[in-house]
């Protein structure tokens, strides 16, 4: 029996981490917390002698920060001590293992955990609060009250290769069960349809077999409800909306599009030889449990998707909406973390494995609703770039199976089916398995080996959603694949044959490889560090097999899994939104209107978010999230460029799930005009962009939401065409509810993001939003009507009783934004800033704050005062440019257009009939607290 | 005149050695990037060189502590060499993620003094635009640099600490290279870089590798060119043709 260690380095001085806890815990209500200190604890399975200590601590404390201890610590308040869970990925303790490894020290195993020392007087269902709120979230790990043992004993499941699940002889009922028990998320058509085929087969599946199936037809994988045959209340027939999408993109035939709808990513290419690929994903049901894990492996999934599509990535994007950061404890439902535990885990997740792999995450916003407090929306977004890049052909008979990457455990089991089903008060702790850890590093040797190894392989996809079922299933479909699952390197021995082939853990590729070019690839890997494994071959026969240690436990049809799934047949209840009542606002004080629509978190700055993402590394960002004199003002879209090349793209986004509760249809038309005015108002051609669609919805099986869903891909696909912009790849999320305890479902709002890639021909002669010179003039190019329902200022004074009309689409938004990117492309367009949320003041003071300059308006572009400022018309752009440029302007841009002042050089915003407002004014409101 | 071998160095993680490459060669040098293992199965890829680059990034992931690993595995690949290599008077840069790892290693400051790289003062990563002053020092890398040069941080554990003792005589040895203008994480007299005892290793937490054309500042249209990173790898390429 060895011995285990334990070492507790802690902080000199002050810990930063012990400042946000405490605050946490007292706005959790906790206010007898004087002080919650943290200390990290290295456990080390193994006889160490003192000089191995000694080595250990050479390296693993820093003595001018930290100190160590290697016998445990007294305490003057209560201990609290965590450990990640056994299975769970601990990266920082294979790198203990890696330095005991190099100096020689003899250990077997090594864990980490955190050790929280609590001073106040707090009674047992405080400390039991404050741990579940904040210090341990039992879907990743355990913790205990005084000192907790390390995660060494972890059991070690019995190996079995595959159990018969007999199906044939069951009832409707006893399928249903099954479904249950198995958290399969199959309708009962698809198990009649799994029942069917099996007893055409004349035998009872394996669980690998229907775990595969339930992962392949989840709504995840096959976008059941995209594909379903629709028809409305009354009868009529729809066409399915993935193929309204892309009947929509072959319409428009641009020629820029290289790929749409297939594969992991769109590709498009703006520059003869040079292509890049488009992919937005979400990662929502594991951002709602675990944040940090969620978030975290939501972009190395959506990185990998770029990284299948054999182009390297280059930049990434993220959209998160949360629940309202200041809602009180008491509100918040059963099993929900709260919003700014999730907000800070998302954060934290998203920046730390973009900042490690190296990509700047460039392009995002952040939205909050009390609507997404047990449903908070992770999109994130990645573009990758691959210069003359061999067609693949696919895989061929012959071709070897290859894994490369990072092991194989249990993280992430069902995940596919998990992200596919309603939650409640219990996801947390039985979707546990389902949280994946990410490893950024282990990615960023992947991309490496693959970043200039095309012709080594004849095709490639990654390993997301329902892990190597998924990879290898779709690969293999039409030409069939021979895998053997003893090979697959795990992280720890135990793992069940299902387990393995359906394991959702990170950063592992899939490529179908030439037998002759495997030793290639290999030292390509060996090079790197990384992991190859070859499975198996490419057969030729159409059918899947899976052995373990020789013993089959899956052997499908590809057709029938690919293509077996009965079509769902749906009813959807179209929305009658109100199109014709116009109704204004009354705006008592319109001073108070403008800090508060600035203060709303929505519009409010969000650089305590943009500073935590590298959006400087690999020297391309042209123009950033924020800008101005104080680098603080918000940006529109952004710009990268090459350094050493004059063109460049430019990424835009358009999202606003409020427009959508009152009309889908105009929201998203207005969501694809936002997303594409603000890469044009930045500086990209109008008539080279590319869309991305993502649906993050509530349950589609109820008509009326599904009726919300239906117009909305109509909006998408009218504004498609009336931009002449196709979408290239899209991702739907449904059923992003929560059952309560109550028995009340609460569904999102419904939020579609859009994601506008446009070429930029001079990224030199890109745009931004601050405002430059006094005595410039600034334009308003667009049409201003009474549009206020799913306002903002509805949001900071209250709904009104009759809410009005949507923003309506502009048709004249095309020749619009031609115009003005004539006149950017000529150098007149000093600054322009898009008007979206809270209208027009909100453009104006985010210009005006950026630039650390005031403005005198002096026409407004309607009579009614509320109008002008507050309304949301869609398509609007203000425009700053010098005093004698303003006829050229009018030359490029068609109208309306509307001479609104001049920049001054008092720092005040002035607006007839509002009394001035002084720039710090704006600034306080606008600045969070 | 021929173009000095600059070596960029990367452990498992780096992930700025693209750009200070391309920094290198808009400055006149011949970037040559390796990976550590490759290194340290043959250190002998050293003496082909005039000029070392650790760069930036997560080496390891930062997982034990930024630097730490790197560090390590850099003595044991390199031994002496490394202070054969400074002693003969070859320019070295260490940045970010680097500086970290020389730190660690104990390259810098230099001649037995201990300094360390904390957490930001809150806690934070933090990703901006910061302004430099360059100290009068005897670094070879900011020699002649007289403006101040503007480009990005991107750090978690920036704030630089030593002792009292320590701190004094780098400010009186002119081993204070770089300061802040507005001190963005708690370091100890605003000291965004220090260089060892002879001038010629620098290291530094902020990224002037990502300034080195005039369209990466956020600011072009409203500042001159004067503020680019470049300056200081043209510095140290002179430096390593003149030696």
């Amino acid at each position: 029996m060895t011995g285990v260690s334990r070492l507790t380095i802690v902080t000199r001085d002050h810990d930063p981490r012990s400042e946000a806890l405490t605050a946490d815990a007292r706005a959790l209500g906790l206010d007898a917390v004087e002080r919650i200190d943290v200390a990290d604890v290295v456990f080390l399975a193994g006889d160490l002698a003192e000089a191995d200590r000694r080595l250990l601590d050479g390296i693993l404390v820093e003595p001018l920060l930290q100190s160590g201890e290697w016998s445990t610590p007294t305490a003057n308040g209560t201990i609290v001590e965590t450990v990640l869970a056994p299975g769970v990925t601990d990266p920082v303790a294979n790198e203990v293992l890696r330095v005991a490894a190099i100096l020689g020290v003899p250990i077997t195993a090594a864990a980490t955990g955190r050790r929280y020392e609590i001073v106040g007087e707090l009674s047992g269902a405080e400390l039991d609060r404050l741990v579940a709120r904040l210090l341990a979230n039992p879907v990743i790990e355990r913790w205990a009250t005084g000192t907790i043992e390390p995660p060494f004993d972890a059991p070690e499941a019995p190996l079995v290769a595959a159990l018969t699940i007999p199906v044939r002889e069951l009832d409707q009922e006893g399928l249903a069960d099954l479904n249950r028990e198995r958290g399969m998320a199959l309708d009962p058509a698809e198990l009649l349809a799994v029942q069917e085929h099996f007893r055409d087969e004349g035998r009872d599946p394996t669980d690998v077999e229907l775990e595969t199936i339930a992962q392949t037809w989840s709504e995840h994988c096959s976008h059941k409800t995209f594909r379903a045959r629709l028809t409305t209340t009354d009868g009529t027939v729809l066409t399915p909306l993935l193929h309204r999408l892309r009947a929509t993109t072959e319409a428009i035939a641009a020629p820029f599009v290289v790929s749409s709808f297939v594969g992991n990513a769109g590709i498009i290419e703006f520059t003869p030889g040079t292509t890049l690929a488009l992919k937005a994903e979400t990662h929502n049901h594991p951002s709602a449990i675990e944040p940090f894990g969620g978030a975290n492996t939501g972009v190395g999934g959506v990185i990998r998707d770029i990284i299948g599509a054999a182009h390297h990535p280059i930049a990434c994007t993220d959209i998160l909406c949360f629940g309202p950061a200041d809602l009180p404890a008491e509100e918040l439902p059963d099993g929900v973390l709260h919003p700014r535990r999730i907000r800070s885990g998302v954060v934290a997740g998203v920046a730390d494995y973009g900042n490690k792999i190296g990509l700047p995450t460039v392009a995002g916003a952040v939205l909050y609703d009390p609507g997404y407090t047990a449903n908070p929306l992770v999109f994130c977004g990645c573009i990758g770039v691959a210069h003359d890049a061999p067609e693949l052909p696919g895989p061929q008979p012959g071709d070897r199976v290859i894994a490369i990457g990072g092991r194989t455990g249990r993280d992430g089991l069902r995940g596919a089916t998990f992200s596919s089903a309603t939650m409640d008060a219990t996801t947390g702790e039985v979707a546990g398995a389902s949280v994946q850890i990410g490893d950024p590093i282990v990615e960023k040797l992947v991309m490496d080996v693959l970043a200039d190894a095309h012709g080594l392989y004849t095709s490639i996809t990654d390993c997301g959603a329902g892990g190597f079922s998924s990879a290898v299933g779709e690969m293999a479909e039409g030409i069939g694949a021979r895998v053997e699952l003893a090979g697959a390197p795990l992280k720890y021995p135990g793992l069940s044959a299902w387990e393995i082939w359906l394991s959702e853990a990170q950063e592992r590729m899939v490529l179908s490889v030439r037998p002759e070019l495997v030793a290639e690839l290999q030292a390509r890997c060996d090079r790197r560090g990384v992991e190859l494994t070859d499975l198996g071959e490419f057969t030729g026969d159409g059918r899947l097999v899976v052995t373990f240690r020789g013993d089959t436990v899956l052997d499908l049809d590809t057709h029938f899994l690919h293509d077996g799934r009965p079509t769902r047949s749906m009813v959807a209840e179209l929305p009658t939104p109100n199109r014709d009542r116009a109704t204004s606002r009354e705006v008592a004080d319109p001073a108070a209107a403008l800090l508060a629509l600035l203060g709303h978190p929505n519009i409010a700055s969000k650089a305590a978010i943009i500073h935590r993402y590298d959006h400087e590394i690999r020297g391309t960002t042209v123009v950033r999230p924020l800008t101005g004199v104080e680098f603080d003002g918000p940006n529109d879209g952004v710009v990268l460029a090459e350094p050493d090349e004059a063109h460049g793209f430019a990424i835009g986004l358009g999202v606003n799930p409020w427009h959508g509760l009152h009309d889908p249809y105009r929201m998203a038309y207005t969501a694809v005009d936002e997303a594409i005015r603000n890469a044009v108002v930045a500086g990209a051609d109008p008539d080279r962009v590319a869309l991305l669609d993502n649906f993050s919805w509530g349950d589609p099986r109820r008509a009326s939401t599904l009726g919300e869903l239906v117009e909305a891909v109509e909006g998408c696909c009218d504004a498609a065409v009336a931009f002449a912009a196709p979408f290239v790849s899209g991702k739907d999320s449904l059923n992003n509810e929560y059952l309560g305890t109550d028995g009340e479902r609460h569904a999102v709002p419904p939020t579609l993001v859009i994601t506008a890639i446009a070429h930029v021909p001079d990224a030199g002669a890109a745009v931004t939003s601050d405002l430059r010179h006094a005595g410039d003039v600034l334009v308003l190019l667009g049409s201003t009507s009474a549009e206020f329902a799913g306002s903002h200022l509805d949001l900071v004074l209250g709904e009104a009783a009759d809410p009005g009309v949507v923003p309506a689409p502009d048709p004249h938004a095309p020749e619009r934004y031609r115009g003005l990117h004539r006149a950017i492309r000529s150098g007149i367009v000093r600054a322009a800033h898009d008007c979206s949320e809270g209208g027009l003041a909100v453009t104006l003071a985010e210009m005006a704050i950026g630039g650390r300059l005031g403005i005198e308006v002096t026409a407004l572009p309607s009579d009614d005062l509320a109008v002008a400022l507050f309304s949301e018309s869609s398509a609007r752009i203000v425009v700053e440019v010098a005093a004698g440029e303003l006829d050229a302007l009018r030359h490029h841009v068609p109208g309306p257009l509307v001479p609104l002042g001049t920049v001054v050089a008092e720092p005040e915003l002035r607006l007839p009939g509002v009394r001035p407002i002084a720039l710090d004014e704006l600034l306080t409101a606008w600045s969070p607290r | 005149m021929s173009r000095p071998t600059a070596l960029v160095v990367a452990a498992p993680g780096t992930n700025r050695d693209p750009d200070v490459a391309f920094a290198l060669e808009l400055a006149g040098a011949e970037p040559r990037r390796t990976l550590l293992a490759e290194l340290a199965a043959d250190p002998s890829l050293l003496d082909t060189a005039q000029l070392l680059v650790v760069a930036g990034g997560f080496s390891h992931a930062d997982a034990l502590g930024a630097g730490r690993l790197f560090a390590l595995e850099l003595q044991r690949a390199l031994g002496d060499r490394l202070a054969g290599f400074v002693a003969a008077g070859r320019p070295v840069i260490g940045i970010c993620n680097g500086f970290q790892t020389l730190v660690r290693a104990g390259i810098l400051p230099g001649a037995g003094r201990r300094a360390a790289l904390g957490h930001n003062a809150d806690g934070q990563f933090h990703c901006r635009w910061v302004e430099l002053e360059p100290v009068a020092s005897k670094c070879v890398w900011t020699k002649g640099i007289d403006t101040t040069i503007t480009c990005p941080i991107a750090h978690g554990e920036g704030r630089f600490v030593t002792d009292t003792e320590t701190l004094a005589e780098l400010e009186a040895n002119g081993q204070v290279a770089l300061r802040y203008r507005v001190n963005p994480n708690g370091s100890m007299n605003d000291i965004a870089g220090i260089c060892d005892p002879t001038g010629v290793v620098l290291g530094l937490m902020p990224h002037p590798e990502n300034h080195v054309v005039a369209r990466q500042h956020p600011n072009r249209s409203r500042s001159s060119a004067a503020g680019l990173g470049l300056r200081i790898f043209e510095a140290g390429v002179r430096h390593a043709g003149e030696c």
